[in-house]
C-alpha cells in the first residue's frame, strides 16, 4: 500500500467507527428512552404492548394497600384520571399520600402498572419536576404544594 | 466578619478583572511590568476569596442564623462537622466554593510558574482571571451568601439529612478540585491560542495540571458513588443519572486528554487535538456546573433553584465554551503539525484510546441532553437510563479495555503488534484460566459474566506484564532487573498502577453486577434469612436517640456456621424532625472485597418490617480500583521530569523539540 492509501484507509475506518457509534447511539435512544405520562395522558396516547414508560402524579388518598409480604399498591392522580400501581419493594422515604411520584415500569393486560422503581424526592417541599409542570397544564396545580 | 466577607468577595471580583486585562494588554505589547501585574493580583484574589469563604465557613459554625443562608440549611444541634460541611451544602456555599478553588489554581499558577515564558504566563493568568470574575459576579449578583435577616431567627432550617454525612466533607471538595483543576488546562490552551504557538514547556506545563485534575475527579466520582450507595439505600453504585453524568463527561474527556499530552510531549504530535481536547474538557466541567446549578435537571444536587441563575450560567458557558472554540477555529490552522506515526505504534494505540473515550463521551452527552433538547422541541417528556447507557457505552468500552495492556508494550513511531502479542502471552493465558475457571466452578456464571472476569484479569495482568518486561524479567539476571526495575521511571509505574486500577475496578463491577443476589421480604423479629451463604436473623427494632434525630435501629445478627453470632449489622430508619424527613441508614457488612448490604422498609400493622438485602460479590473494589488509579496519578507526578524544577536540568533537550509557531 502506499502512504496515501494507507492513510485513507486509518480514515475511512476512523469513519466507520464514528458512523456505527452513531447509528447506535440513535438506535438505542429509539428503543430505551421512556416517556413521561401522567394519567390523563393515557387516554390518547398509543402504547406498544409491554413498552416502558414513566408514570407521574399524586399519590392519590386513602389508596395505599400495603398487603401481606413486599407488595404495595397505592392510585396516581392527576385530579382527572387514576391509574392503579402496584411495587415489589421498599418505598422511598418521602413516599406518602398527596405526593408527588414517578414510577417506571410497563403495563399489566388488565390495566395495572407494575412499577419497578418509585422515585419520591428527597425534600418535602419538592415535587418533581414532570410532575409539577404536568399538574400546571392540566390547571390542577395549587400553589400550596410548590415549594 | 460576615459584612467583611461579602466585602473580600466584591474585591476579589475587583481584582479578577484587573487580572484579566492588565496582564493581557502587557502580553499584546510586550510590556514586563504590566505583565507581572498578574502574579500579585492572582495571588491577593485567592487570599480575598479564602477570607470571604472562612467568614461564611465561621457564620455557619458559629450558627449565626441572621445570615440567611446558614438559617436556611443549618441548625444549632447539628454536630460541629456537619455544620462546617454545611458551608458548601447549599448552592450559594458551594458555588463559593468553586471560585475559592479557581482562584487557588490561578495562584499556583502565579507561585510556581517562574519558569514560565512571560507572555504564556501572562495570558494563562489573564483567562483564569476571566473565568474568576465571571464566577465571582454570577455569585455576587444572583446567589449572594451572605444576605442578612432582620430579625435574625432563633433556630435554623436544618440541612438537608441526606447530606449530614461525612461524604459532603470529602465529596464536593474533591470533585471541584478536579473540575476545576481542568481550568488550568482550559487557560493554557487559550493562552496558545492567544500567542499563537505552542512549545515544549507548553506540554509539559499541561500533563501534570491535567494528571492533578484527573487524580481528584476520580477521587471525587468513585467518593459521590460510594456515598450514593451507602447513603440512598437503593444498593446501587452508578445510575446513570444526569448529575453522575456531568461529572463522568469531564472525566472520560480528561482521560482522553491525558493520553494525548503524552504523546504531545513525548513526541510533539497531536498538538491542535490536544489543545481542542484541553478546551473540550472544561466545557465539560462547566456544562455540568451549569446542569447540577441550573435547576433545568431534577435530582438530589438541585438545591433551591431560580431560573436566572440558569440564564446567567447558560451565557457563562456562551462566553467560554463559543469564544474558546471560536478562537480555535480561527488560530488552530496556524499552528503546525507535528511528527508522523505510523499506525501501529504508541502514538497510533494513544489515537485509539482517544478515539475510543471521545466517542463514548459524546454518547454520554447526547443521552444527558437528549430529553432536555426533545422536552424544548415537542413538550415531550422522556428519560434517557441505564439501558440507553448499557447499549451504547458498554459496547465502545470493551474494545477499549481490551486494547489497553497492548499501549503502553508498542514502541514510538511504529510498533511491532505481533512481538508485544507474544509478549502478553502470559496475561492473555491468565485471562484464559479466569475465564474457565468462572465458566465451570461458579454456579450460575453466565458466558457474559466470565468474559467480563476475564477481562478483568487481562488488564489487571497486562499492567504487571508492562512493568515485568520493562524491567526485562526472564531476559535479563535478576541483579540487571532489580536494578531496570529501580530505574524505571515513575511515570512508567503511573500508567501501570492506573490501568491496574481500571482492571480492579472492572473486577468490581462485574463481580457486583453479574455474581450479585438480592431479597426482598418481610420479616418478624427472631426470623432468619439465607442469602448466598450468608445466614441473618433479624433481632428487632430499638429506638434510639441521635443529636438531632430520633431513630429505629433495626439490629440483624449475622450467623455463623454453629449458629453463634458473628457480627450485628444495623439498619436504621431516621427521623429528622425539623424538616419532617425521614432518611434509611443501610446496614453493611464487609467480608473480604464483598459487602452485605441490607436496608430497612416500612413497619407494617403486624410488626413485622419490610427487609431488602442484597449479597454484592468484590464490590468494594469498584472504589478501591480508583483509588489505585489515584494513587498511579500521583505516582506520575512524581516523575522526574515533571517535578517543579526539575524540566531546568533538560533545558537543553528540551529546547531541541521543536515548537510551532506562527511565521
Amino acid at each position: 500500500m502506499t502512504r496515501k492509501q494507507k492513510r485513507l484507509s486509518v480514515i475511512a475506518g476512523g469513519l466507520a467507527f464514528l458512523g456505527a457509534a452513531t447509528g447506535l447511539t440513535f438506535y438505542a435512544l429509539g428503543q430505551k428512552a421512556s416517556y413521561f405520562y401522567m394519567p390523563a395522558d393515557l387516554t390518547t396516547a398509543s402504547l406498544q404492548p409491554g413498552q416502558r414508560i414513566r408514570l407521574g402524579g399524586l399519590v392519590e388518598k386513602g389508596t395505599i394497600e400495603r398487603g401481606q409480604g413486599t407488595t404495595v399498591a397505592f392510585s396516581v392522580t392527576d385530579n382527572q384520571k387514576q391509574v392503579k400501581v402496584t411495587y415489589t419493594g421498599i418505598l422511598p422515604d418521602l413516599f406518602r399520600e398527596e405526593q408527588g411520584v414517578i414510577t417506571e415500569g410497563t403495563f399489566r393486560p388488565d390495566g395495572v402498572f407494575v412499577a419497578d422503581s418509585v422515585l419520591a424526592k428527597h425534600d418535602e417541599t419538592y415535587m418533581p419536576k414532570e410532575v409539577a409542570d404536568g399538574l400546571k397544564a392540566k390547571g390542577v396545580w395549587q400553589e400550596s404544594k410548590s415549594e | 466578619m460576615v459584612e467583611t466577607g461579602h466585602f473580600a468577595l466584591v474585591l476579589a471580583f475587583a481584582l479578577a478583572l484587573v487580572q484579566t486585562l492588565v496582564p493581557l494588554f502587557g502580553a499584546r505589547i510586550n510590556n514586563q511590568k504590566l505583565m507581572a501585574v498578574g502574579g500579585p493580583v492572582a495571588v491577593t484574589g485567592f487570599a480575598l476569596t479564602a477570607l470571604s469563604f472562612a467568614a461564611l465557613a465561621t457564620a455557619y459554625a458559629t450558627s449565626d442564623f441572621s445570615v440567611a443562608n446558614v438559617w436556611d440549611n443549618s441548625h444549632s444541634l447539628q454536630p460541629l462537622i456537619y455544620k462546617i460541611t454545611g458551608t458548601w451544602g447549599n448552592h450559594e456555599g458551594s458555588m463559593l466554593l468553586w471560585v475559592l478553588i479557581l482562584t487557588f489554581f490561578g495562584a499556583l499558577v502565579a507561585a510556581f510558574g517562574s519558569n514560565l515564558p512571560a507572555t504564556l504566563r501572562a495570558n494563562v493568568l489573564a483567562v483564569q482571571g476571566a473565568i474568576g470574575a465571571t464566577f465571582l459576579l454570577f455569585i455576587l449578583a444572583t446567589s449572594n451568601p451572605f444576605a442578612r435577616l432582620n430579625p435574625a431567627p432563633i433556630e435554623g432550617r436544618d440541612l438537608n439529612p441526606i447530606l449530614q454525612d461525612l461524604g459532603l466533607a470529602i465529596h464536593p471538595p474533591l470533585l471541584y478540585l478536579g473540575y476545576v483543576g481542568f481550568s488550568i488546562c482550559f487557560s493554557f490552551s487559550v493562552a496558545a491560542l492567544i500567542e499563537g504557538r505552542i512549545d515544549a514547556s507548553w506540554a509539559r506545563w499541561v500533563r501534570p495540571w491535567t494528571l492533578v485534575a484527573w487524580m481528584f475527579l476520580t477521587g471525587g466520582i468513585a467518593m459521590g458513588s460510594y456515598w450514593a450507595y451507602y447513603e440512598l439505600g437503593w444498593g446501587g453504585f452508578w445510575f446513570w443519572d444526569p448529575v453522575e453524568n456531568a461529572s463522568f463527561m469531564p472525566w472520560l474527556a480528561g482521560t482522553a486528554l491525558l493520553h494525548s499530552a503524552i504523546v504531545m510531549e513525548k513526541r510533539s504530535a497531536l498538538k491542535i487535538w490536544t489543545l481542542l481536547l484541553a478546551i473540550l474538557t472544561f466545557s465539560l466541567s462547566l456544562l455540568g456546573t451549569f446542569l447540577v446549578r441550573s435547576g433545568v435537571l431534577t435530582s438530589v444536587h438541585a438545591f433551591a433553584t431560580d431560573p436566572t441563575r440558569g440564564v446567567f450560567i447558560l451565557c457563562i458557558l456562551t462566553l467560554f465554551i463559543g469564544g474558546s472554540l471560536a478562537l480555535f477555529a480561527f488560530r488552530a490552522s496556524s499552528l503546525t503539525v507535528g511528527g508522523l506515526f505510523h499506525p501501529i505504534s504508541r502514538e497510533g494505540a494513544l489515537v485509539l484510546n482517544n478515539l475510543f473515550l471521545t466517542t463514548a463521551t459524546a454518547t454520554v452527552l447526547i443521552g444527558t441532553l437528549y430529553p432536555l433538547i426533545v422536552e424544548a422541541v415537542s413538550a415531550d417528556k422522556i428519560s434517557v437510563g441505564a439501558p440507553f447507557f448499557n447499549l451504547t457505552f458498554g459496547p465502545l468500552m470493551v474494545p477499549l479495555l481490551v486494547a489497553v495492556p497492548f499501549g503502553p508494550l508498542l514502541a514510538w513511531k511504529r510498533g511491532d503488534i505481533f512481538a508485544v502479542a507474544q509478549r502478553l502471552m502470559a496475561a492473555f493465558a491468565a485471562a484464559l484460566l479466569a475465564v474457565l475457571v468462572t465458566a465451570l466452578f461458579i454456579d450460575g456464571a453466565s458466558v457474559f459474566a466470565a468474559l467480563g472476569v476475564g477481562l478483568a484479569f487481562w488488564l489487571i495482568c497486562g499492567a504487571l506484564t508492562d512493568i515485568a518486561v520493562k524491567s526485562g524479567f526472564g531476559s535479563v539476571a535478576p541483579g540487571t532487573m532489580l536494578r531496570r526495575f529501580g530505574g524505571l521511571p515513575r511515570s512508567v509505574f503511573g500508567t501501570a498502577l492506573a490501568h491496574l486500577g481500571l482492571g480492579l475496578t472492572t473486577l468490581g463491577i462485574v463481580g457486583t453486577l453479574c455474581f450479585g443476589t438480592e431479597k426482598i421480604l418481610s420479616m418478624h423479629a427472631g426470623d432468619t434469612v439465607q442469602l448466598s451463604g450468608h445466614t441473618l436473623r433479624f433481632e428487632g427494632l430499638y429506638p434510639a436517640q441521635g443529636p438531632n434525630y430520633s431513630e429505629d435501629r433495626g439490629r440483624f445478627a449475622l450467623l455463623g456456621a454453629d449458629g453463634s453470632t458473628t457480627a450485628v449489622i444495623t439498619s436504621s430508619k431516621r427521623s429528622y424532625p425539623v424538616r419532617q424527613m425521614t432518611t434509611t441508614e443501610s446496614g453493611i457488612k464487609t467480608i473480604g472485597f464483598s459487602q452485605l448490604y441490607l436496608s430497612l422498609g416500612d413497619e407494617a400493622s403486624d410488626g413485622s418490617v419490610v427487609v431488602r438485602l442484597w449479597w454484592k460479590p468484590l464490590v468494594t473494589l469498584i472504589w478501591g480500583g480508583s483509588l489505585v488509579m489515584m494513587a498511579g496519578a500521583a505516582m506520575s507526578l512524581m516523575d522526574r521530569r515533571l517535578r517543579v524544577g526539575a524540566p531546568s536540568r533538560r533545558r537543553k533537550s528540551a529546547g531541541a523539540m521543536p515548537s510551532a509557531s506562527l511565521p
